[in-house]
């Protein structure tokens, strides 16, 4: 089960202070039980929409119209799978949502390659160079995290436009490489501001400059909160709409825009089990990392706590 | 301090400068410039393109006697205040539950923040497809013998940002959870074998101990959950596309048609540039008593 094998590969009670709460004594008070029962309640609510999902994207649409959304499959078909896949049509096309996926990893892979590496650098600069000024900008960056996309927007659709990317999938890299260059700057900032300041001067010392440091000292080191950034701007760009809708022609759409409308189209009879497979397929990109990463992902959003 | 030690001329760290050249333009022309940019064309009667002809307050006037803005403006006043009480309350009852020394700790966390990592597309549709009247959770119980269980609040006007809530807390609660978490594993033992000791039940210390003592970890939860409120696009997108009717619009979708649909660009820099107010509204506060106490002490 997931609940074991979380248990055995994180380090549990790192210090005294954990789980402060009142302790239980008894395996079946009172307490543990009206506990136990509001979680497992709780626990419902959280699940039921990824067990519809599973058992709708199962059944035939015979099925679907007479049972309840709720009753497991009587006759297992993957045929919505299929079909959701290869062949369900958007607009003029008809491959499927497997076109929106390999969007998506056309834009997911340079969107995240590039703006973790921009913002490694940046990161890097800031903590260990800190030339005059840079704080202002950095500064710019982090009140910039907080400006809703729409006052932006416009401007960027121009830019594109007067570059000629607007459209493309390389405009629409650009783009979340911006926009996700504050989050990750900070996210750097704070990890190399944590690297012995000796370990930097002594580098300097031996002759190495500025390049030579970040690719054989510090890169090297990163590596944890790398993968704590691959994680992040993954599932963010893998999951973006907005950006998606707005600086993608249609036959760029990333798989969140697909989706939405082969769903939301308005045209033919609605097949509700194909439907249900085409949402499942495209949150299965983030859910794996989700569950493989466990307390890393954590680690993510908690750095993007700070920032909002 | 480093930079103190090293004497700043243009020519010194001239790599360091030139490899943060992205981020300078990044930060001076797009979330500085840009802004600005949106922020005065607001002020023109740009349609189709932007047009740099003033009148003055007049795009502003239009918006507010706008009925679709609104409408936009109530929808996230009850969403965001309701998302915020709520996702704060089940958020604190989640941590606080988890923090009580339970088995499968790390399995029900699991469970909770798992619709984090999924889009809001996919939110929508699944919450869609779970309040549809004709096969979801109302056919659901309406079978089980109670005929005549209502619950169908995509289709109703006064019911249907109320349907978005419901997903909106299914998606978000974790995260609040998580954050809680952090802060209730920050707290002292001591503070609770004390209050044991006192014999002060475990309601009491939280409410009028634990919590207090949360006040950074509440303030950063109240400032992102906020900020996520104010965004609040793709959601309705996916779950009722703005209906029925204009029942659930909301600002960013406003921003979105005036540019991209109706082609009225202006009413959409008004617009956004309204977001951006609400936004200063909620960060100056937070920042003041972030950072504010600290310069003075």
């Amino acid at each position: 089960m997931a609940d074991a094998t979380f248990t055995h590969t994180t380090p549990r009670r790192i210090w005294p202070a954990d789980a402060a709460g009142p302790r239980p004594r008894k395996r079946f008070s009172q307490r543990n039980i009206i506990i136990y029962s509001l979680l497992a309640v709780l626990a419902l609510y959280y699940l039921l929409p990824l067990y519809v999902m599973m058992v709708t994207s199962l059944k035939g649409m015979p099925e679907i119209a007479l049972g309840n959304i709720f009753a497991p499959p009587t006759e297992i078909t993957f045929e919505p799978w299929v079909k959701a896949w290869s062949t369900v049509c958007t607009g003029l096309n008809c491959d499927g949502l497997s076109r929106g996926f390999w969007n998506s990893v056309k834009i997911t892979v340079p969107s995240v390659f590039f703006s973790i590496a921009i913002a490694s650098v940046n990161g890097y600069a800031l903590s260990l160079w800190r030339f005059k000024g840079a704080n202002v900008f950095f500064t710019i960056l982090i009140i910039g995290a907080f400006i809703p996309y729409q006052v932006m927007i416009y401007p960027m659709v121009i830019l594109l436009r007067e570059i000629g990317i607007y459209g493309d999938l390389s405009g629409l890299v650009l783009v979340h490489t911006i926009f996700g260059m504050p989050i990750l700057t900070l996210l750097f900032r704070n990890y190399f501001s944590s690297v012995p300041e000796e370990l930097f001067k002594a580098a300097r010392v031996d002759g190495a400059g500025f390049w030579a440091i970040y690719f054989r000292i510090m890169l090297p080191m990163a590596l944890p909160i790398l993968v704590v950034a691959v994680i992040l701007q993954t599932t963010a760009i893998w999951n973006d709409f907005l950006f998606g809708v707005i600086f993608s022609r249609p036959t760029n759409y990333p798989m969140t825009v697909q989706l939405n409308n082969i769903v939301n189209s308005v045209q033919g009879v609605k097949e509700y089990n194909v439907n249900m497979a085409a949402t499942l397929l495209s949150a299965l990109v983030p859910l794996t990392i989700y569950l493989i990463s466990g307390k890393l992902f954590v680690r993510g959003i908690a750095a993007g706590a700070v920032k909002g | 301090m480093a930079h103190t030690v090293r004497p700043s001329r243009l020519l010194k760290n001239l790599n360091a400068k030139i490899a943060a050249v992205p981020m300078m333009l990044t930060a001076v022309v797009v979330f500085f410039g840009f802004t600005l940019w949106t922020v005065i064309f607001s002020f023109t009667n740009s349609r189709m393109l932007p047009r740099s002809e003033w009148v003055g307050f007049e795009q502003y006037e239009r918006l507010w006697s706008t009925r679709r803005w609104l409408v936009s403006i109530e929808n996230l006043a009850i969403y965001g205040f309701l998302m915020l009480v709520l996702s704060l309350v089940l958020g604190f009852l989640l941590a606080a539950l988890l923090d009580q020394r339970i088995r499968f700790e790390d399995g029900f966390r699991t469970i909770f923040l798992y619709p984090y990592a999924v889009s809001f597309i996919v939110t929508g549709l699944v919450w869609q497809w779970l309040l549809d009247p004709e096969y979801g959770l109302q056919k659901a119980v309406r079978s089980l013998g109670f005929t005549s269980f209502t619950l169908d609040p995509l289709y109703d006007p006064n019911l249907v940002i109320y349907g978005v809530l419901i997903a909106g807390l299914w998606h978000g609660s974790g995260l609040v959870m998580c954050l809680m978490l952090a802060g209730l594993r920050g707290i002292d033992e001591d503070v609770w074998k004390a209050s044991r000791v006192d014999g002060i039940p475990a309601w009491k210390t939280y409410l009028f101990i634990v919590i207090p003592m949360m006040r950074p970890v509440l303030v950063t939860t109240l400032v992102l959950v906020t900020a996520g409120i104010i965004k609040l696009y793709d959601l309705i997108i996916a779950q009722t596309g703005g209906g029925p009717g204009i029942a659930s619009e909301v600002p960013a979708k406003f921003v979105f048609d005036a540019m991209f649909v109706s082609q009225n660009l202006a009413q959409g820099f008004a617009a956004s540039t309204m977001m951006l107010v609400a936004v200063i509204f909620v960060i100056i506060p937070w920042a003041y008593l972030e950072f504010g106490g600290k310069k003075n002490g």
